[in-house]
């Protein structure tokens, strides 16, 4: 059994594929027909005016919501049914921070991966929380961080997630240069272990492996 | 198991953050059963007729305050996606919600009721009959409470809504935990509407949750 899947999985390395997805909003069509593979290492940076389903498509990609026609494959797996295996290897980050305003940085990060099911002790949380410049910070409730603070109590948190797919929601938003520096440092070491990494920027990024697809 | 306990210590710590939601709820039970007795005066023997389904109205009307907050919050902050998109099954996580919503709203209920009861000159077997029947029909509400949660995220005026969806589901257990303290009252034995709470509970154990996690994934979609 275990030597089956460790061929298997030889063969089809982590690699995220969507065939022919359809996505209707309303009346209005998005997209159709929309292809697309990443692969170890890659980063693909989606691209387009805004409404054009940039954040449709992420969510599509994430299995949040499905698609009219087409289907999305992690591994070869369909993510329909293979959910459960598929989330365990997945951070997605929306337009909202999905942080508890009343719970300090610290205890959002730690409730997460009791959920996420990840061991995550003290000193590694904060050490996390230091590296993006919130140190003296880590115990404040989250309502009293600015808008980039909590962007970077969310990178703390894709730190700590140990998930090989990035898919990112205008991840830049809110933040200054230094943390935008520091998040593209972060993405560029996540591909460099092998992650795969999917994301919308309306900005430049200087990141390594980059494809872009224009919708 | 652990994404159980951990979610039932995170929605009890964001209570424990932010107290008053909870306490109106519990003030709202207090000050509409305190009411009866005061409005109807010391005619002992009406307010002991009239107490199982005043109580009773009372803990139903008290719980649906509290109903939309099960997962409004974390429907706006985007945290319910996030626990859709985490390994667990949807389904546990929901579980572990009502049961923190019962634990705030409908536990609390089960400890004041013998209070209460002493204002309607209830005596002591009916208060543990009363208590009894709380302990196993606050958490059929809140499970259903949770289905008419889930199905009204999102939707404007939501909370009018819930009421209309939910309370006609609450009749049986309104029905079946006044009767129990009204039989006991008039020396009947209870044991039968014990047994038909019983099996409502968990009726609604087996099936809840996963029509509660249903719901909200169409939501969130």
């Amino acid at each position: 059994m275990t030597v089956d899947t460790s061929a298997s999985s030889s063969k089809t390395p982590l690699m995220l594929e969507a065939r022919a997805l359809t996505c209707m909003r309303g009346e209005r069509q998005l997209f159709q027909d929309l292809n697309l593979t990443v692969s170890l290492g890659d980063c693909l940076h989606v691209r387009g005016e805004n409404g054009v389903g940039k954040t449709s498509l992420l969510r599509l990609l994430t299995g949040l919501s499905k698609p009219d026609s087409g289907e999305v494959f992690w591994n070869g797996l369909s993510i329909a049914k293979e959910s459960s295996d598929y989330h365990r290897g997945l951070l997605f980050l929306g337009h909202r921070d999905a942080l508890k305003e009343d719970l300090t940085a610290l205890e959002n990060l730690q409730l997460y991966a009791a959920l996420d099911d990840i061991p995550l002790p003290d000193d590694k949380a904060l050490a996390a929380l230091w590296r993006f410049g919130l140190r003296g910070r880590e115990y404040l409730p989250v309502n009293c961080l600015s808008a980039g603070q909590k962007r970077r109590v969310l990178m703390s948190r894709m730190l700590t997630r140990q998930a090989k797919l990035w898919i990112l929601d205008e991840p830049f938003n809110a933040l200054d240069i230094h943390a935008v520096q520091a998040l593209q440092g972060l993405i560029t070491e996540h591909l460099e272990q092998g992650g795969l990494v999917v994301l919308t920027s309306h900005q430049e990024v200087s990141l390594p492996h980059v494809r872009v697809l224009n919708l | 198991m652990n994404a159980l306990f951990a979610i039932i210590r995170r929605d009890l710590l964001l209570v424990m953050r932010r107290k008053s939601e909870v306490l109106t709820a519990l003030f709202f039970f207090v000050v509409v059963t305190s009411l009866f007795p005061l409005g109807i005066g010391a005619d002992a023997a009406l307010l002991r007729k009239i107490a199982p389904g005043v109580l009773w109205v009372a803990a139903l009307l008290s719980t649906l305050l509290g109903l939309h907050r099960m997962f409004a919050a974390d429907y706006q902050d985007g945290s319910l996606e996030q626990l859709a998109l985490s390994p667990q099954p949807m389904a546990l996580l929901v579980a572990g919600k009502i049961i923190a919503h019962w634990i705030v709203c409908g536990l609390p209920l089960v400890l004041l009721a013998p209070i209460i009861g002493i204002q309607f000159d209830l005596d002591a077997s009916s208060l543990y009959v009363l208590m009894g029947t709380l302990l196993l029909g606050t958490p059929v509400l809140s499970l259903l409470g949770s289905i008419g949660a889930a199905l009204t995220l999102g939707v404007r005026g939501g909370s009018v809504l819930l009421s209309l969806l939910i309370l006609p589901l609450y009749i049986p257990v309104l029905i079946f935990g006044a009767g129990a303290v009204y039989a006991n009252n008039v020396g009947l034995d209870a044991s039968g509407y014990f047994s038909m709470l019983g099996a409502l509970l968990i009726l609604a154990l087996a099936f809840v949750p996963w029509v509660s996690s249903a719901a909200i994934k169409i939501a969130i979609e």
